[in-house]
Parts: C-alpha cells; sequence; structure tokens
C-alpha cells in the first residue's frame, strides 16, 4: 500500500439538470484516516462519495488521489485505487454466485486465474464468508451480502474504502461485526453513515457537510459532542452520549 | 393463485436446486440434453399409445428420488397447469367417436384413449421439466447453454435476469401489499392505477440498472464477463446419459409392457 | 399459458427450435456489433421487471376478471428488436423451468410466438412506422394499440397453426381458431392501451429515459428500405412455408379453396422467386417423416419412428400396471440406498 493522499480543493459539482450539490468542497485526507461523512439527507454525502470513487466528474475545482488529478482520461485508474461499497448491496453484487462477484473485480485487472482465486480466498476470509463462495447472493442475509460487498471491493486491493451508508438494515450484531471489521482495516476509510455512534467507533475524524458545503472538520470526539453545531445541521449527539450527557443530571 | 404462493413457488424450487446430491452434481449439459431426449422420445409416441408410455415414469421418477426432491413439489404444479391441456385435449373423446379397443368386455373410443395419452405425456413432460431444474440450479443451466455454444451475451444477460429476479419479485410484492392495504375489493385495481404502479416499477428498475452498471464500472467492468465453468465431462455423466437415452430407445421401439403383460399372463396359468 | 409439449409433434417442436435458435443467434450478433455495453445489466434487469410486472393483476373492464401484462411490444419500443427478442426468450426460459408454464420441446415455438412478430414485424412495420419521430399521445396511442393486436394475432395464429400440423389434438382447426382469435384481439387491444399509457407516463416521470429509448435512437437514423424488404420477405416465406406444410397434408381442403377461388382445381403457374422458394421449400418438407399427422391407419407406416403395438386390452393394462409399480419399487430403492448412503 503506497501513500495515497486524497486532496479535494474547491470541488463543485452541479447535475445535469440544474441540481447544485456541491458547493466549494476541501479538505486533505492523509494515508491511513478514517474519516466519517455526516450530514442531513440531501447534502450533498452521496454526490460527494460519487465524486471521490470517480464515478462523477466536479464541474469544478479539482480532486486528486495520490498525485493523480480526476478527469475523464484518469477516471479508469483512479478507479482501480477506490474501493466504493455502495448503499444498496444489491446494486453491488450482480454475479450468479459470491464467489464470481469477488472474482469479478480481479479478473478485470487481468490476473491470472491462480492468482485471482488466492486474492478471492483472502477477501472471504478477511469478511468471514469464505462458506458462502457458492450461494447466490439472493439467498444471503442483510448482514451477509454487507460483508460480500466488502470482499468484492477488498479483493481488488484498493488503497482507500469509500463506504455510503454501510451500516444501514443490518441488525445489532451483524452491525457489531462491520464495525469490528472495519477497525480491523488499515486503509484509508471514507464513510458516510447516519449510524454517528459509527462514526465515533470507528473514524477518528469527522466532516460535517450542509449545502454542499463543509461546515467543520475536525477530530469526531470533538465534533460528535457538539451539540449545538450538531442541531444545526438536522443531527442529534450519538446516541452512546445522549446517556452520559443526562447522567449529568444525576 | 394468489401472488404470494407464486412467488414463494419459485423459491421453493430455487432452493432445492442447490443441494448437493448424486444428481445434481451430474454435469448440467448431460442434464438437458437427455431431458430433451426423453421428451423427444414421449412426445414421438403415436397418439393411441398409452400403455407404452408407462415405462418412461423412471426418468421422473430417478430424478425425484436420487435428487430428494419431495413429492408434493413436483405433483402440485403438475396439477395446478393441468386444467390447460385438460380443455385442450377434451374434444378428442368428444369429437374421435370409434371404438378401438374392449378391454373386459368395455367398449374404449380412440378419442379417449388419445386423450389419455395427452394427459400421461403431460405428466411425464411437466414433470421432467420442473425436475429439471429442482436438480440443476439456474446458474447451472446457463453454464451448459453456454458450452453448448449458445451466444455468451444471451446466457450473461438470462444470468443476470436470474439474479435479479427475487429482487424485483420482492419490489413488486411489497406494491400490491401496499396497493391491498388501500384499496378495497375491486376498487384500486382497475387500469389507470395498475400503469401508474408498473411504470413506477420500470423507472425503479431502469435506474436500478444504471446504479449496477456504475458498480460494474467501479470494479474494473470493460465489455467482458466471463461465465464460470464448474463442471467437467466425467465418467458419472456419460453413463448417466447413456444408460438413459439407452432406456428411452428401448422404451420408444420395444413392447416392454405387451412383453411384461404376456409373462404375467404366462406365469398365472 | 403457453403450449404444452404434450400437444406438439417432435417435427414442430424441432422445426419451431430451429427458427428460435437461428433467431437468437442472429440478434445476439446483431447487438454485440452495436451494443451500449450498459445494455447487458438493462436486458437483465427489465426481463426481471416483466416478470415482477406480470404479478401485477388489474381488472378488465367490463368482465370483472384480472389480467396481467405480456409486455413484449414494451420490450421492443423501450430495447429495440434485437435485444427484445433475447430478454423475451430469457423471461419464457424462466417461466418454462420454474414454472413448468409451457414446455421444453414448446420452448422453442412459444419464443417464437411471442417473440418474433412484435419484435420483427409489429414493431419496426407498425409502430416505428406510425410513431416515426413525433411522441404524440395521440400516436404512441394508436401505434401501440395496433402492433400489440397484430403481433397477437399473428402469435395465436401460429399457435394454431402448431397444434393443428402436429396431429394431436383432434381440436377442429375451424373452432380453435375461432376461439384464439378474437380472444387475442381483447386481449391486444387492452395491452395496446396499456403499453400506450405505459410510455407516456414513463415519459412524464422520466423524460429522458423515453428520448433516449432504442427505439426513438433507431427512428432518428431513418429506417432503410432494404430492412423493411427483408422483414416482409421473412414474413412471406414463414407464412408461405406454414401453409404450404399445412397444404402438403391436407390437400382436400386446399383444392376446395382453390376451386372457389379460381374455378379450376390449380392455380395458374406464375413464377416469381417467391414462389420458386416456396416450391423447394415444400419439397423439403415433403421429405420430412410424415409422422405430423398420423391416422389410424398410418401408425404403421410410419419411417422415422417405427411404432410400438398399441398393446391391445389385457397384456396391455396388467403389463401397464406391472411396469408402474416397478419403476415406483426402484423409486423407493433409490430412497433408501441414499439414506443409508447419508447415514455412512
Amino acid at each position: 500500500m503506497s501513500h495515497h493522499i486524497v486532496e479535494l480543493k474547491d470541488v463543485h459539482f452541479r447535475y445535469p439538470d440544474g441540481t447544485g450539490a456541491l458547493n466549494g468542497i476541501s479538505f486533505r485526507i492523509i494515508h491511513g484516516e478514517s474519516v466519517g461523512i455526516a450530514g442531513a439527507n440531501g447534502m450533498g454525502k452521496t454526490t460527494l462519495l460519487l465524486n471521490l470513487s470517480a464515478h462523477l466528474i466536479p464541474t469544478k475545482g479539482e480532486i486528486s488521489i495520490g498525485e493523480v488529478t480526476l478527469d475523464k482520461k484518469t477516471r479508469q485508474e483512479i478507479r482501480k485505487k477506490i474501493g466504493f461499497v455502495f448503499q444498496r448491496t444489491d446494486d453491488q453484487l450482480f454475479m450468479p454466485t459470491v464467489y464470481e462477484d469477488v472474482a469479478f473485480g480481479p479478473i478485470n485487472l487481468g490476473l491470472t486465474e491462480e492468482k485471482v482465486d488466492e486474492r478471492v480466498k483472502a477477501a472471504l476470509e478477511m469478511v468471514a464468508c469464505l462458506h458462502l463462495s457458492n450461494r447466490p447472493p439472493h439467498r444471503l442475509s442483510e448482514g451477509q451480502k454487507r460483508a460480500v460487498a466488502i470482499a468484492t471491493v477488498m479483493a481488488m486491493d484498493p488503497d482507500i474504502l469509500v463506504m455510503d451508508e454501510p451500516a444501514s438494515n443490518l441488525d445489532p450484531k451483524s452491525r457489531r461485526q462491520l464495525i469490528n471489521l472495519l477497525k480491523g482495516f488499515e486503509h484509508t476509510k471514507i464513510i458516510a453513515s447516519h449510524d454517528l455512534d459509527l462514526i465515533l467507533d470507528v473514524c477518528e475524524r469527522c466532516i460535517i457537510i450542509r449545502d454542499g458545503k463543509v461546515v467543520d472538520d475536525g477530530p469526531s470526539e470533538e465534533i460528535l459532542m457538539n451539540e449545538d453545531l450538531l442541531k444545526e445541521n438536522s443531527l442529534e449527539l450519538p446516541l452512546s452520549r445522549q446517556y452520559q450527557n443526562l447522567k449529568k443530571f444525576f | 393463485m394468489t401472488f404470494d404462493l407464486e412467488f414463494f413457488n419459485i423459491g421453493y424450487l430455487d432452493t432445492l436446486s442447490y443441494k448437493r446430491t448424486f444428481v445434481h452434481r451430474l454435469d448440467p449439459r448431460v442434464k438437458i440434453l437427455v431431458s430433451f431426449a426423453f421428451i423427444l422420445f414421449v412426445v414421438s409416441l403415436p397418439k393411441y399409445e398409452l400403455s407404452a408410455l408407462m415405462p418412461f415414469f423412471i426418468y421422473p421418477v430417478f430424478l425425484m428420488n436420487a435428487g430428494d426432491i419431495p413429492f408434493k413439489a413436483i405433483a402440485k404444479k403438475v396439477l395446478f397447469i393441468s386444467p390447460f391441456a385438460i380443455f385442450i385435449g377434451i374434444f378428442n373423446p368428444l369429437l374421435d367417436t370409434e371404438i378401438m379397443l374392449t378391454p373386459f368386455g368395455i367398449p374404449v373410443t380412440g378419442g379417449w384413449l388419445s386423450f389419455f395419452s395427452i394427459l400421461v405425456k403431460f405428466i411425464l413432460t411437466v414433470s421432467t421439466a420442473l425436475l429439471l431444474i429442482a436438480v440443476t440450479s439456474f446458474p447451472g443451466i446457463c453454464e451448459a447453454l453456454e458450452r453448448l455454444k449458445l451466444p455468451k451475451l444471451f446466457v450473461i444477460q438470462l444470468l443476470f435476469l436470474y439474479r435479479y429476479l427475487f429482487v424485483l419479485l420482492d419490489v413488486s410484492l411489497r406494491m400490491i401489499r401496499a396497493r391491498e392495504a388501500r384499496s378495497f375489493g375491486k376498487r384500486g385495481k382497475e387500469i389507470k392505477t395498475f400503469i401508474r404502479l408498473i411504470s413506477v416499477l420500470l423507472v425503479r428498475s431502469i435506474e436500478r440498472a444504471e446504479r449496477i452498471y456504475q458498480a460494474m464500472l467501479s470494479r474494473g467492468f470493460r465489455g467482458e464477463i466471463k461465465v464460470l465453468r464448474r463442471h467437467k465431462l466425467g465418467y458419472r455423466d456419460i453413463a448417466f446419459a447413456a444408460v438413459s437415452v439407452s432406456l428411452f430407445y428401448i422404451f420408444r421401439n420395444v413392447n416392454v409392457v405387451n412383453i411384461v403383460g404376456e409373462t404375467m399372463k404366462s406365469l398365472s396359468k | 399459458m403457453h403450449m404444452a409439449d404434450a400437444l406438439l409433434s417432435p417435427a414442430v417442436g424441432g422445426a419451431m427450435w430451429a427458427g428460435t435458435l437461428g433467431t437468437i443467434i442472429f440478434c445476439a450478433r446483431k447487438l454485440k456489433e452495436k451494443m451500449d455495453e450498459k445494455m447487458i445489466p438493462l436486458m437483465g434487469v427489465l426481463g426481471a421487471f416483466i416478470f415482477a410486472g406480470q404479478m401485477i393483476n388489474f381488472t378488465i373492464p367490463m368482465t370483472g376478471s384480472s389480467g396481467h401484462i405480456g409486455g413484449g411490444m414494451l420490450l421492443a419500443i423501450l430495447l429495440g428488436p434485437y435485444a427484445a427478442f433475447l430478454v423475451i426468450a430469457s423471461v419464457l426460459i424462466i417461466q418454462a423451468l420454474f414454472f413448468a408454464d409451457g414446455g421444453l420441446l414448446a420452448l422453442g415455438a412459444n419464443i417464437w410466438n411471442l417473440g418474433i412478430y412484435p419484435c420483427f414485424i409489429a414493431y419496426p412495420l407498425i409502430y416505428r412506422m406510425i410513431v416515426r419521430q413525433n411522441l404524440t399521445p395521440r400516436r404512441i396511442m394508436i401505434a401501440s394499440i395496433l402492433s400489440v393486436v397484430i403481433g397477437l394475432q399473428f402469435g395465436a395464429l401460429s399457435v394454431v397453426l402448431e397444434t393443428k400440423l402436429s396431429g394431436i389434438t383432434e381440436l377442429p382447426f375451424g373452432t380453435f381458431l375461432l376461439i384464439m382469435q378474437p380472444i387475442h384481439l381483447a386481449i391486444g387491444l387492452i395491452e395496446g392501451i396499456i403499453t400506450a399509457g405505459i410510455v407516456m407516463y414513463v415519459r412524464s416521470l422520466r423524460p429522458d429515459i423515453v428520448d433516449d429509448l432504442e427505439g426513438v435512437k433507431a427512428l432518428t437514423s431513418g429506417a432503410s428500405l432494404k430492412k423493411v424488404l427483408v422483414v416482409i420477405a421473412v414474413l412471406a416465406v414463414v407464412i408461405g412455408g406454414a401453409f404450404s406444410w399445412f397444404a402438403s397434408t391436407n390437400p382436400d381442403g386446399l383444392e376446395w379453396s382453390i376451386e372457389k377461388i379460381y374455378g379450376k382445381p390449380e392455380v395458374p403457374e406464375r413464377t416469381n422467386p417467391i414462389t420458386e422458394n416456396l416450391a423447394k421449400l415444400q419439397e423439403k418438407t415433403a421429405v420430412l417423416p410424415d409422422y405430423s399427422l398420423p391416422t389410424k391407419n398410418e401408425q404403421d407406416n410410419n419411417p422415422a419412428w417405427p411404432a410400438a403395438d398399441p398393446g391391445t386390452s389385457l397384456s396391455g393394462i396388467v403389463g401397464g400396471i406391472m411396469v408402474l409399480g416397478l419403476v415406483l419399487v426402484f423409486g423407493i430403492g433409490i430412497k433408501i440406498m441414499r439414506k443409508y448412503r447419508a447415514k455412512t
């Protein structure tokens, strides 16, 4: 894993039908950092992630990953470095069996059959789903699908992991397993989520987005304990901290 | 049949298809070709042939028992579709009234013979088709189709259809439930509402396809997809094919039933 | 409800399979040349959509019974003829396997009946011709209704022909036709209206989808005269082939109608490439084993499939029951063997 720096300089993005989504975002993420992206719905989180993972290209401003600036030509190259886990697992798992889904990426990277097999098995081991190799995706539980979706991305050996609402629809146990899994990854992680407790648990840094702009950017412990800031952005204190605050009254 | 029932039915056969019995592990190409041969032999029997059809039951019975497929699952489906065959076939006894046999002194017309022949052929062919998928799994069938030289493009989109079938059925089911919760009897099922519902389903499906394409791109897709080849032709497959087709040939060309009948007659003397 | 195997003869079934497979290969090739790679997931998802859509019923006005869409023409409008044919084929394959809706042998015929006419006749010759580049509601409605109705009429006619040519059911050709055509006319009207409704409503939700449709794109490139002629030629061969086959096995009926039309027992010879080819086809079909219409006397003259004895009276019945019994015992034996193996 090389040292890839994610840098956004005054990034704007406007959809073809005119709706503006990103209005000047700038930040810098260094290798190995885990950053949570929080904000109310419709504020630009998903658009930001899509830009970061080279599915969309900024209409103004610049994104650079490693030393490469994102544009139409460098798109493919940048996608190789980024593992994007979609919000809806059904969109991500599109092959007939788990094995083939995880193998899809490595095969497209041009690896040999043996290498592909190695990668697939390693990725599935990582998420504890090796026994599900021959299952069709529609026979998996939501938690299993989520784990396999992560494996499909890890098999490509990305430098940066970008995830959109990874814990949505998970039962508590699966959610805990996911959190532990993420904490074990050394990659750079950029996670958009409503689950502020997850961000608190996994990410040491948090960025709050509103109206397509960065409202605050700093250590999660600070940002996510700032009640006023959170309220302004249609958020609340992480549930685990609400209780602690209540304790003050007793 | 309510929608729910139909939805779970397809899931049931699908679940059965992932078992690992001897039959399940046979090469899917062999299973497809043998089943096709079976149907051809059965259907090629002349229209008044009834008793000669009996030995053919051995194939579906074998698949069912060796593949651990519950009899009820197959029987229910066959029964459900039978009205169609009965409706078409019932004209035979009505129009064909020439008497052909008189077993035990009871006159039987050609019409009834051909009618029952149609029914038995129907049971044999339908159960075989169901058992084929029940012991093969759909990706297995797709793999076989590709290796049997069907265009790869066709097979790949077939696999996609299968993959998203259950997802969309689920979406559809939820739409129906939502509609049911707000409609009473026939109201709410008018064409106008239907058009709205299905158009929304269509738009959502197209948007889903767009997202899937994005997911494919994000994993390096450049136009080529590989269909995994899991099966290799082995002794078992070839033996199975050889034995089955030989049996079919014998049953088709030698009146086994008559032989058995004559043997019984002579034994009882 | 699609055609079942039990009502089809091997010859008819095989012939339809040949036609369908040929078309599948042709469509795949055509698509490969100019297809956007986006189409692959789109085709699969739309196939699943048709399935899911067919599960939603609506009440048919004035009858109170419920119906569901077919979707063939809708697919042709959304994807263009080649992709639509493949998707229709896929949907039917799944229906045949999981629902036993239509047999495996009849699958070739079913795909042909439900795919060829909407995609290669109704869509290019009717829908596109009417809609051209104006997607006005009126044009869409008229075009949809006409193309769906005609597609279904051809399909229904095919079913009747295939059943008749197989000769297994005694259902009279005329009666069958009289039942099928009007029913499919009514179905076609409703489905045509619904198809138009869907296209228009989708347009209101997401205009970019409709304007980007295969159909519209193809429209702007202009339908070439050559393509139209090819389609008409295919049509002629299909219908001509079917009728000549029918004629070759039912000489009386054809002669009777020819007499009525021309007042003479035979049509005056008019050579042109089409009839020459039809005559050639007729020769070929005469070579195919004539067991497509076996009568009681002809059973024994069957060269390709030697007939088994009809199994007369007692030995037939006794033997039949014994054999079934043996098969049952065999089945139970297998079950026991499996359970034994599973334990060890």
